[in-house]
């Protein structure tokens, strides 16, 4: 036993002292795509974030300036533990230095933990908690594409501003749908709008008729959806059926997907609000990389918000790395060298990487097209409206990010 | 008031859903000693069905309300035939297990198939719009699931209890030897048993299909509220496992005007209650 | 009916010396693992889940009652630990006295609902009941929603033992195991086990017998609930996260196919099939999709085949009990 335990710390000291010699030059980095392959979540992000993340290796030209750039990808099932369990063992075994993407706030939070102990970069693109970047955000962490306060503060903003100024809520009763509700209240009644209602459901309502009926009798402009996935698509479905939105009440949906609506379908989805911050047919940019995406796609769908930001995040990283010209095993050395590059690239524009790790970049509120006007299998959106990057996010003053309290 | 009634009556069609499937697990667990876990599943295939023969064959809804249940029925028959029946005369517990395993198999192929964001299917032309009652505003489907369930609960107790068919299924039931000697083939009944049992499934699977997201994990958490159901209701009679489906969903309609927070625990508090009065549930014999 | 499981080999001491010998052996493997290549924290991981399965092993194996909802007491103590390790500040030990007396309670009062019911409805209540319970700390404040309670602390021992270092955790959780494992084992061969065995063997005759059968069941659920709570908090130390997922019914499902795979009724079935279903997750996870797939067609497969799992075929095939 002795003798393996003395014979475990010489390698370990040779392999430090390696370590050490090659620094100099050191141009290895190892990324790992951690999302949920085979979930909720795997349509919109899944596969798709790993091919967005090859994209972005590709496109970076870090490959010619002598880099190797590894690439990784695993299933975290939505489960905590077996996402931190793989974070874990990617960095101890795997030597991996950087993880994106992670959609499921419950996962992204764990993971969040490991990456600070174990000083990776994490680069989140899946997740909607706020957390990231206030109460739990850490040195290591950047939070690209969205989450909660940009959502309801964008499509709160916009529809009140667009007359929409009597709002009625369908919350789904836990953590998410309180911050989502709590924030869209705030932006509705900052301005002049006003809550005259609002109904708290469970998780994984399959009947919503009876929220329906009261938010149906309540009046108001807008009925916004302070839930998720199978919620939020069942709500807008029965909503449909229950003749809602041909009432003349609309539908604001606080956290939709593109794959969402597809799975809705455009008759039923139609005139439907929302805010993503990235849409495949935004301008040329956005068109030539879905182009390129969705031709590498088994089921040749156009990425999703979450996948452009998953390629976005890392272009930007692959910058970061390219200025500091190596030895890229430092996670908080390189989280800092992204906070001083100021953020441009041809999907989500110009922007910055925040104190507390958010990227800020333009948001837009869409509006679901009828299926008259849509002229493609996945031509859904219209533009209705865009908040501004240095608008749409926590505003640094609010944030309770304690890199912040320096 | 009148928002109560429209509650009652929103109650009544989540009520029609629940009769279904419970009346399905009833059937079942009286002729196979199974509580079928693959409930759930089953009824997700009949949604899925549906889904198929509108988009790839073009074929309606209407004709899907015959067809899925026939097309999930016949799968249903050649999981009984290939691996329930090896079960026979083992613990009960392992025909839960078993078909708890059949459950997740199926879920997960079609998640992987399907993803699990779901597919759209609409309401049928017939069937769209609504009409105004005074209190509430009932869409024209919606009275129609209440309606046909009813219907279909109806039929399936009056075949069970009323007809020459349903005696030998009862008597199989108690005394499955006696019933041999009268010439009768026990296994191919249970075997039409159990597709009777998953048809129900599958059925109620088409009437939510327009209603609900077709998504594989549609029938996953629906599985368990059934349960609460049957353990409330007892597995004793057909028509205990039809009237306690349907006043589930009204008091579930009715907690969700009264105390919405509470309108997915409401069963299972129910059922705790149940359970502490009358340990053997309202209709139930002992297991 | 017959039984779930055919040991029905007596308690020789020549069993019992091989029992020992086996155990011996498992110990002595576990505790060597720091110094082979395998990684640690997959293992402190599968140790929390084989006390958990070995928990409810006691419970389906030796009382014949199939818990649907174990999933509840994992979660429950979790929650509990974390929260007093978090916000409460409490050290390691109370924290896991905490979770562990919540799941204790849990026992209490769930045994009482559900106890009197047999076979396939006390699976169901029990399902059901750990639904109740999923929904309720989805809307309860304190577990923060489909957030988890994340950052958990680990603190020092008994203000000794430094868990936060891997190697000290690692055998803090060994022999948290191991003598949670050997509690079970004793419970087992004592006559309380006994007795527990011949209920599960036939009900009526212990009733005739002047057993109260009721009350022995109660026991071995509130001891299989609470020993599956202690190993909950234990995997907080682990995890460093109190989650959702630990109170939803897929994961009472995994610890069903943990014991079903191992094999019901054996000793060390559970530990094996707790770190074979592990394993296929850690190590499957790169056929991402297919994993709910696999462990549906283990279920069948072990249902249709290995009935008495993979340690009690070998056990049947060696005449020994194990």
């Amino acid at each position: 036993m002795r003798n393996k335990i003395s014979a475990l710390l010489f390698g370990t000291a040779m392999a430090l002292s390696v370590a050490s010699i090659a620094s100099a030059d050191d141009k290895v980095v190892k990324i790992g795509v951690l999302s949920d392959q085979s979930g909720l979540y795997a349509d919109l992000a899944g596969p798709g974030s790993t091919l967005a993340a090859q994209m972005a290796i590709e496109d970076s030209g870090l490959k010619a300036k002598g880099w190797t750039i590894d690439l990784i990808s695993g299933d975290h099932q939505n489960k905590p533990d077996i996402g931190t369990t793989i974070a874990r063992q990617w960095f101890d075994v795997d030597k991996v230095d950087t993880i994106v993407d992670v959609p499921n706030s419950g996962v992204a939070l764990a993971v969040n933990n490991v990456v600070k102990e174990k000083n990776g970069v994490y680069i989140n693109s899946g997740a909607a908690t706020s957390d990231l970047t206030n109460a739990q955000c850490t040195p290591n962490t950047v939070h690209w594409t969205y989450d909660t306060y940009m959502l309801a503060h964008a499509t709160g903003q916009a529809l009140v501003k667009a007359g929409g100024d009597t709002w009625f809520f369908l919350t789904a009763d836990y953590a998410f749908g309180a911050a989502l509700e709590r924030d869209t209240t705030a932006v509705v009644t900052a301005n002049g709008g006003k809550v005259v209602g609002g109904v708290k459901h469970p998780l994984n309502t399959a009947d919503f008729s009876s929220f329906l009926l009261q938010a149906q009798a309540s009046k108001a402009k807008i009925i916004g959806l302070a839930n998720a996935g199978g919620d939020t698509t069942n709500s807008i479905k029965q909503a449909a059926e229950f003749g809602i939105v041909k009432g003349g009440q609309k539908l604001a949906a606080l956290l939709l997907f593109l794959t969402d609506v597809k799975a809705i379908g455009l008759e039923t989805a139609q005139g439907l609000n929302f805010t993503e911050t990235f849409y495949w047919d935004l301008n040329d940019n956005t068109r030539a990389f879905s182009k390129r995406f969705s031709e590498k796609m088994k089921s040749g769908a156009p990425p999703t918000m979450v996948q452009a930001g998953v390629y976005a995040g890392l272009l930007h990283y692959f910058k970061a790395l390219d200025a500091l010209g190596g030895n890229p095993h430092d996670g908080a050395k390189v989280v800092a060298k992204m906070k001083t590059i100021p953020t441009d690239d041809p999907l989500f524009g110009k922007g910055e990487v925040e104190a507390n790790g958010r990227v800020t970049h333009d948001a837009y509120l869409f509006e679901v097209k009828k299926p008259s006007e849509s002229k493609g299998p996945w031509d859904f959106y219209k533009l209705v409206g865009t908040v501004p990057g240095n608008q749409a996010f926590t505003p640094l003053d609010k944030s309770t990010c304690a890199l912040l309290k320096k | 008031m009148q928002a109560l009634y429209a509650q009652l009556l929103v109650g009544l069609i989540n009520g029609s859903f629940y009769a279904l499937l419970s009346l399905g697990l009833a059937v079942i667990f009286g002729m196979l000693n199974i509580i079928n876990f693959a409930h759930g599943a089953l009824y997700m295939m009949g949604a899925f069905v549906a889904y198929f023969l509108l988009n790839l064959g073009g074929i309606n809804y209407w004709w899907a309300l015959l067809i899925a249940p026939v097309v999930v029925g016949v799968f249903g028959m050649i999981l009984e035939r290939t691996m329930l029946q090896w079960l026979a005369g083992l613990d009960h517990l392992y025909g839960l297990l078993l078909t708890f395993g059949i459950a997740l198999i199926v879920q997960g192929v079609f998640q992987n198939y399907f993803g699990s964001s779901g597919l759209p299917y609409s309401i049928p032309d017939q069937l769209k719009g609504g009409v105004n009652l005074g209190f509430m505003f009932l869409p024209v489907y919606r009275g129609w699931v209440v309606i046909f369930s009813l219907v279909v609960c109806l039929a399936t107790w009056f075949l069970i209890e009323k007809t020459q068919l349903g005696a030998y299924l009862r008597a199989a039931t108690e005394n499955p030897t006696l019933v041999r000697a009268f010439g009768i083939n026990v296994p191919r009944m249970i075997t039409l048993t159990y597709g009777l049992g998953v048809g129900l499934a599958a059925l109620a699977g088409v009437l939510s299909a327009p209603i609900n997201q077709v998504r594989p994990l549609m029938g996953a958490d629906l599985i368990i509220v059934v349960f609460a159901v049957v353990v409330i209701g007892g597995m004793g009679s057909i028509m205990g496992s039809i009237i306690t489906g349907f006043a589930l969903g009204v008091i579930e309609g009715l907690t969700k005007y009264f105390y919405p927070e509470a309108s997915n625990t409401v069963v299972f508090v129910l059922m705790v209650v149940v359970l502490l009065v009358k340990p053997t549930g309202l209709t139930g014999r002992a297991a | 009916m017959s039984a779930l499981t055919d040991d029905t080999l007596p308690m020789t001491p020549r069993a019992m010396r091989d029992e020992m010998i086996v155990f011996a052996v498992m110990a002595a493997l576990l505790a060597a693992v720091p110094f082979t290549g395998i990684y640690p924290f997959f293992v402190m991981q599968a140790l929390c889940f084989a006390l958990l399965a070995c928990a409810f092993n006691l419970l389906i194996g030796y009382g014949g009652l199939l818990s649907f909802g174990h999933a509840m007491f994992l979660g429950t103590a979790g929650y509990c630990t974390a929260h007093a390790l978090k916000v409460w500040a409490l050290p390691p030990e109370l924290g896991i006295i905490v979770g562990v007396a919540a799941a204790a309670l849990l026992g209490l009062v769930t045994g009482y609902i559900s106890i009197k019911r047999q076979g396939i409805y006390f699976s169901m209540i029990t399902l059901a009941l750990s639904q109740l319970l999923y929904f309720l700390y989805l809307q309860a404040p304190f577990t923060h929603g489909e957030d988890g309670i994340q950052g958990i602390p680990q603190g020092h021992l008994f203000g000794i033992f430094d868990l936060s270092k891997p190697l000290v955790l690692y055998y803090v959780v060994l022999v948290g195991f191991l003598a949670g494992f050997l509690l079970i084992y004793r419970t087992i061969n004592s006559p309380f086990g006994e007795v527990l065995k011949s209920i599960r063997e036939n009900e009526p005759r212990a009733i005739s017998l002047g057993y109260k059968t009721d009350q022995y069941k109660m026991l071995a659920y509130v001891l299989s609930g609470t020993l599956a709570g202690f190993a909950g908090s234990l995997k907080v130390f682990v995890a460093q996260n109190a989650s959702l997922t630990d109170v939803h019914w897929s994961m009472s499902g995994e610890i069903v196919l943990m014991t079903l795979v191992g094999g019901l009724g054996t000793i060390f079935g559970p530990v094996v099939g707790a770190f074979v279903i592990i394993a296929m997750q850690q190590y499957l996870a790169g056929f991402g999709q297919w994993v709910t797939v696999i462990q549906g067609v283990i279920f069948v497969s072990c249902v249709l085949l290995f009935r008495r799992g993979l340690v009690g075929e070998l056990a049947h095939l060696l005449r020994r009990s194990l």
